[in-house]
């Protein structure tokens, strides 16, 4: 996994609550067996005015230049800022692997879907809660300034504008700040207790024989 | 005095990791062709195997096609992850596969419990936001994404957090032709999509107790839609009477320690939860989706509601844009909305009680003209085989629907059965999403009773008016 230590990039502003996983990548791009290439893919049906299938060459198709990621202030943006519920529906990891593709490298809303959240950090796209008076805010910012961009400061745990006007503290777990800063893969982490697993894997069969 | 959940909890918990994080660990692993491949393609990467092949219970079902099983899957794409499942459970094993055209195939979350791979006291994990079902069963189940499918295949376990503890109590009765799906429906629409969101959802009082475990299935599927990623229900008698001879459940004197053991999977008087939310079961009517988002929906016998009445200018937006995208009016009757199509399915609705429930409706009638299709997907190939045993299929055909093979079908369109742009659906699915039955196809949830009266009225009707 890509380790995620300081970043500052272009945001771009989402304003919708409850965008669900079906709009962040429609079902037919479920189809591929890869971790990769959705990028393109990203918000198919909002993006796009054409209908999206596999296989298509993203050169051919017709940009909504209605939104929000057409406009050419926020095409380069590596940070998306949205509303409450983010990622709300289904399990779709890849909806994190569609956003990570495309280039966004944190994300910022009041809140998000628990299946969602927890599937972005597996894939180096940091999902940071801040405030609905904090959001809010940004949303201003980023309409007032054409470029506006933010630092995203994991080991301060801080979002800052370039000129400092804005600086917000953020939570985010102890264990899976870790990961991110070190780029850890989790699996690895977990097998250093495999003799644990395998003492109480004994017990609870043998408690349980129906397991 | 501890929860229901905190019970599930406490009986899988490996270890505990500084700050809260804990090792899990997972008893029934299910595993279907869309969020599985690149889980199996990682371990291979990594020079991993599965730790406890015991565990998994695996089949096809978001990809398959509902007719002509003759013919294979014909779209390439579809039949390359399909492929690629059968490719990966044959190499790795598994306890029980049932692929595409298996007489036990079907959706996931409806071949687990039929085949009693799903049992009280387990945790459920599946790549599959409605693992949650699994929950009726007084299981800790929950979806998770590809990463944790991997996570889980190479470690039996996942690395997660305690949820808060939500009860969600429901007094009272449902009302006869009021439906465990209108009730799930009815508190969506209360608690909101995101109520749910961080809780592990137990959900309780008379009107639980009184549903079957098909009925009970139906809600703790919906707790997704709710926020929440598990929902579950205590282990009773009826809990016990669905289990008792299913092809995995124990035998002989392992049942009897088994049930002896699954009658302590019930919340403590007096447990506390970290929320609580009362509905009255008497209250509730049948239940229809106006928007596009599940949260969004009203009682048979209310109107569209009106945007410019919301006063939280978030909410308002969010109703205008969903009101656009699903072309109605605010305030008109809900019983006036006319529709397209019908599809009684889905991981929600697709068991041997719900198209017994929709069949009791259509039986000796016709579906209306300006229905397009109106169409009856089982949930697996051993629900269809009942029904068949039934009659029901005769009387779904006859009415003029669509009799069809086993899968998860027009609830998220990735096989052939999907919504043309523009076309309006009364589905007994679990999600209306924006393009989620196809690409600008307008989605309203309902029960399979509702749907059914739909399909013979043209429109959205009160099932209990139609007599």
């Amino acid at each position: 996994m890509q380790p995620f230590r300081v970043h500052s990039g272009i945001v771009a502003p989402l304003d919708r609550a409850n965008v669900d996983t079906d709009a962040i990548i429609p079902k037919q791009f479920l189809k591929s067996i890869r971790r990769s290439g959705f990028g393109p893919n990203l918000f198919d049906a909002w993006r796009y005015t054409d209908p999206g299938e596999p296989g298509q060459d993203p050169a051919s198709r017709h940009p909504n230049p209605e939104f929000v990621l057409n406009q050419p202030r926020y095409r380069d943006a590596s940070i998306l800022i949205a509303r409450r519920n983010f990622g709300c529906g289904s399990s779709r990891e890849h909806a994190p692997w569609a956003l990570a593709d495309y280039g966004f490298r944190a994300l910022i809303a009041p809140s998000y879907a628990d299946i969602f959240f927890n599937n972005c950090f597996k894939n180096g796209l940091l999902p940071i809660v801040l405030p609905e008076s904090a959001v809010d805010r940004l949303f201003a910012d980023v309409a007032a300034f054409p470029g506006y961009t933010l630092t995203i400061d994991l080991p301060a745990q801080a979002v800052r504008s370039a000129d400092g006007a804005v600086a917000f503290p953020f939570d985010v777990e102890p264990f899976r700040k870790e990961c991110l800063l070190n780029g850890w893969d989790d699996i690895g982490l977990t097998l250093r207790h495999a003799d644990e697993i395998r003492t109480f894997e004994a017990r609870h069969l043998a408690e349980q024989p129906w397991l | 005095m501890r929860t229901l959940y905190d019970k599930l909890w406490d009986s899988h918990l490996v270890r505990e990791e500084a700050g809260g994080m804990a090792l899990m660990y997972v008893d029934r692993h299910l595993i279907h062709e869309v969020t599985s491949p690149q889980a199996y393609e990682g371990l291979r990467l990594a020079g991993r195997t599965p730790w406890r092949t015991e565990s998994i219970v695996a089949t096809a079902d978001h990809n398959t096609p509902t007719t002509h099983w003759d013919e294979g899957i014909r779209d390439p794409i579809s039949r390359t992850q399909v492929e690629a499942l059968d490719e990966n459970i044959g190499r790795y094993g598994a306890k029980a596969y049932f692929p595409f055209r298996d007489r036990r195939q079907g959706i996931v979350h409806v071949i687990g419990p039929e085949n009693g791979a799903t049992l009280p006291g387990m945790t459920v994990v599946c790549g599959d936001s409605h693992t949650s079902t699994h929950g009726a069963f007084a299981a800790l189940a929950f979806g998770i994404g590809t990463s944790e499918v991997e996570h889980v295949l190479a470690t039996q376990c996942l690395i997660t957090r305690k949820a808060k503890s939500m009860l969600i109590r429901v007094d009272g009765r449902l009302a006869p032709g009021v439906t465990a799906k209108d009730l799930v429906l009815a508190i969506i629409g209360r608690i909101g999509t995101a109520g749910g969101t961080g809780h592990a959802i137990e959900f309780g009082g008379e009107a639980i107790r009184a549903l079957s475990m098909e009925g009970r299935m139906t809600v703790c599927n919906m707790a997704i839609e709710a926020g929440a990623r598990a929902g579950m229900i205590a282990f009773d008698d009826t809990t016990r009477a669905y289990l008792e001879g299913r092809r995995y459940a124990p035998k002989g004197d392992t049942w009897d320690r088994a049930v002896a053991y699954w009658r302590t999977l019930v919340s403590d008087a007096g447990a506390a939860f970290d929320t609580t939310h009362v509905i009255d079961a008497s209250t509730v009517a049948p239940q229809v989706t106006w928007g596009t988002s599940p949260e969004m929906v009203a009682p048979i016998d209310a109107r569209v509601p009106d945007p410019d009445r919301e006063r939280d200018a978030a909410r308002r937006e969010g109703m205008a844009r969903a009101l656009e995208y699903m072309g109605l009016e605010p305030n008109v009757p809900i019983a006036d909305i006319r529709i397209d199509k019908v599809f009684i399915g889905s991981c929600t609705n697709s068991r041997i009680e719900d198209l017994r429930e929709a069949a009791n409706v259509v039986r000796g009638r016709r579906v209306a003209a300006n229905v397009r299709l109106a169409m009856v997907v089982p949930g697996s190939g051993l629900v269809k085989a009942q029904a068949e045993a039934e009659g029901l299929d005769r009387t779904f055909r006859d009415a003029g629907f669509e009799w069809r093979e086993p899968g998860c079908s027009m609830c998220l369109a990735m096989n052939d059965d999907r919504l043309e742009p523009g076309e309006r659906c009364a589905s007994t699915s679990n999600r209306n999403f924006e393009g989620r039955q196809g690409a600008g196809g307008r989605t309203h949830l309902v029960s399979p009773a509702m749907a059914a009266a739909a399909a013979l009225t043209g429109h959205f009707v009160d099932v209990r008016r139609l007599s």
